[in-house]
């Protein structure tokens, strides 16, 4: 990767457990990215990849029990955030970094209006005082496209859309330098995810957010990303920029993804899906977890997990046959 | 708001209704001629059939349940009472206020001890705590109520003679009962209030609370108790049900003159009157308290309170 100086977050071998019962839940395991300030890593992967699990490790937000960092360093402008103490922590969380939940629908209090959810996180980072924070709390219902007077309202009074509005101006208030936004628009209508996600461009440029981009469609991440890290079954299987990705795809479960996607441009009679269901996190496969699935697996596949290698520079796959497909 | 509470008042009254009628046919269905055994086996057929025609149960069902329907919810007047022949209504009123201090003493119990120690597991998960109140709860709701008065009178009354065994000349005859009343209604509240506390901890705005960097203990205070509040109150109904349950059976073996013993000696002698009075009693008794949780929690819940509050509700895009 490029010099590390250039660096605004970089996550090493990051792995993470969740004990449920008497299994032990591998949703991350070694995790590896790195994001510059001021651009936007897309991460891709199907449901249960660990994605939202190494957000929530980023901002140290994992429930615990039954969660777990088993290993890895988070640095941060420079600072490793898994040494930190919750004391620290807090003044990190919703000012450095803020996160856009996954379901707009939970993610607000039933309980207090929308307005006071977004004033309790100017408080906390602000030298505001109550009559000026509700002023701001104000400006950023507006900035997502909400009227200020709708402040007192509740979210149950709230469409999907606009609680999501709302989750995104609470993220937003105190100028995060990193945002990290889990699926902003999958519990969203068709018709508001370009929406919402042009508004989010916007902000994060206007207000210029690193930040990482949690999303199944690949669609979305053409529009948004500088870097897109690919994952599956808790391991980034391949990692580079947007045109590595979108142009010389080289992992098979990446291909598999493309393949996977209705082409409007090429008249197919059917989609071809990715055969096969994701690996059970329980008990992962031994050797490449993707392997039971893999149309090019051989022998050596299902034995030994394959290095992640640098095809060309900054162009990373972690595969013993990388295809090339454009 | 003021619909929904003329709304759940009226509905109150028609649950009342349901009360009366479903006492009135059951005593009706009871077999055993009231006017036989209140006179004995030596009467004769004919002194029998005028204390029949006397009580009015010589008439037909319906003609019965009209009577009594009328008397009671119109009149509120349940009639005098076969045995003693004094007004029944009266001596419900005589006997009210010491099932109530019993009654209201446990709810309170019930309401603070409960919730407390649900909260308490609910917030350790899995500890010891955790175990401990569980443990408690179970024991609480399995242990018959008569059998913990009588354990409790043994222990505190006649072993260290703190508490007066039986009886009410004084204030301190009130506690065994209420505590002996309280103790399945701390169970069910504690084990409410801690599945509550659960749900609330894994819920999402909680995450999103802490990911605005707020301290954990505000978190708790703001965020994860309001909403842990809403089934604890709702629970508070399933406490009361069994504090009304229990009185009787805590009156008995307290010997306390109160509505419940009111009723047991009316079972027992086949005093009508007496029975369809306490039961209502106690019906509105419930419906009251059911009533005032409901609201409470209309109150507190913004998502409920706007169902019912009129004005501008403004259509969400
Ligand atoms: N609280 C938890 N307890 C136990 N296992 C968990 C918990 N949260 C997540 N997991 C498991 O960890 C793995 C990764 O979950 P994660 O939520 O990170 O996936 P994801 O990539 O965000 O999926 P999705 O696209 O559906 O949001 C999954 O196998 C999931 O079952
Ligand atoms: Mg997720």
């Amino acid at each position: 990767m490029a010099n590390k100086e250039n660096e605004f977050l970089s996550v090493r071998n990051l792995e993470v457990i969740y004990r449920s019962g008497g299994d032990i839940v591998h949703a991350v395991n070694g995790v590896s990215l790195e994001l510059e300030k001021g651009k936007t890593l897309g991460l891709v992967g199907e449901t249960g990849a660990g994605k939202t699990t190494i957000a929530k490790s980023i901002m140290r937000i994992l429930p615990d029990p039954p969660a777990e960092i088993r290993g890895g360093e988070i640095f941060l402008d420079g600072e490793d955030l898994l040494k930190k103490d919750e004391e620290a922590m807090q003044k990190v969380r919703g000012k450095k970094a803020a996160m856009i939940f996954q379901d707009p629908m939970t993610a607000l209090n039933p309980l207090m209006t929308v307005g006071d959810q977004i004033l309790e996180v100017l408080l906390l980072h602000n030298n505001y005082s109550r009559e000026e924070g509700m002023k701001k709390a104000g400006e950023m219902l507006e900035e997502v496209g909400i009227p200020a007077e709708r402040y007192r309202e509740y979210p149950h009074q709230f469409s999907g859309g606009m609680k999501q509005r709302v989750v995104i101006a609470m993220a937003l208030a105190c100028d995060p330098e990193l945002l990290l936004a889990d699926e902003p628009t999958t519990a969203l209508d068709v018709t508001i995810q370009a929406q919402v996600l042009e508004m989010m461009k916007a902000l994060a440029d206007k207000f210029r957010t690193s930040m990482i981009l949690i999303t199944h469609d690949l669609g979305v991440i053409a529009n948004t990303c500088d870097t897109v890290a690919v994952i599956y079954a808790g391991r980034i299987v391949e990692y580079g920029k947007l045109e590595d990705i979108f142009d010389h795809t080289s992992h098979p479960y990446t291909i598999g993804l493309f393949d996977s996607l209705p082409d409007i441009n090429v008249k197919t009679d059917r989609l071809k899906p990715i055969a096969g269901m994701p690996p059970d996190p329980t008990n992962l496969p031994e050797g490449c977890a993707f392997s039971p699935r893999c149309p090019y697996a051989t022998e050596e596949c299902r034995k030994k997990v394959p290095e992640s290698k640098e095809l060309t520079p900054g162009h990373i796959c972690a595969c013993f046959h990388p295809q090339s497909r454009s | 708001m003021s619909r929904y509470v003329i709304k759940r008042i009226l509905m109150m009254i028609v649950i009342l209704w349901c009360a009366g009628f479903v006492v009135f046919t059951l005593t009706y269905l009871t077999p055993g001629d009231p006017a036989m055994l209140q006179l004995g086996q030596e009467a004769t057929a004919e002194v029998i059939a005028q204390r029949r025609a006397y009580l009015g149960i010589d008439q037909p069902y319906l003609v019965q349940l009209g009577r009594f329907m009328v008397n009671t919810f119109l009149r509120f007047d349940f009639g005098k009472s076969w045995v003693t022949n004094t007004n029944t209504m009266a001596e419900l009123l005589l006997r009210l206020p010491r099932t109530l201090i019993i009654g209201l003493g446990s709810m309170i119990i019930n309401v603070f001890i409960g919730t407390i120690l649900g909260i308490i597991a609910g917030t350790h998960e899995g500890k010891w705590q955790d175990s401990l109140v569980m443990i408690i709860a179970m024991v609480f709701v399995s242990a018959p109520d008569f059998f913990v008065a009588l354990l409790l009178i043994l222990l505190f009354a006649l072993k260290l003679g703190w508490l007066p065994p039986y009886g009410i000349e004084t204030m301190a005859g009130y506690v065994l009962p209420i505590i002996s009343a309280s103790l399945g209604g701390v169970a069910i509240n504690a084990r409410q209030a801690r599945s509550a506390m659960l749900e609330v901890i894994r819920a999402d705005f909680v995450t999103t609370a802490r990911a605005k960097g707020q301290n954990e203990k505000i978190v708790v205070r703001k965020h994860m108790l309001p909403n842990a509040m809403m089934p604890i109150i709702t629970g508070v109904g399933g406490g009361l049900s069994m504090v009304v349950a229990g009185t009787p059976i805590i009156e008995s073996v307290f010997s306390i003159p109160g509505v419940g013993n009111y009723l047991l000696s009316g079972v027992n002698q086949h005093d009508y009157p007496v029975i369809w009075a306490c039961v209502i009693f106690f019906a509105l008794f419930s419906s009251i308290a059911i009533l005032l949780t409901d609201l409470c929690y209309a109150f507190l819940d913004p998502r409920i309170k706007a169902q019912y509050s009129a004005g501008k509700r403004k259509k969400v895009k």
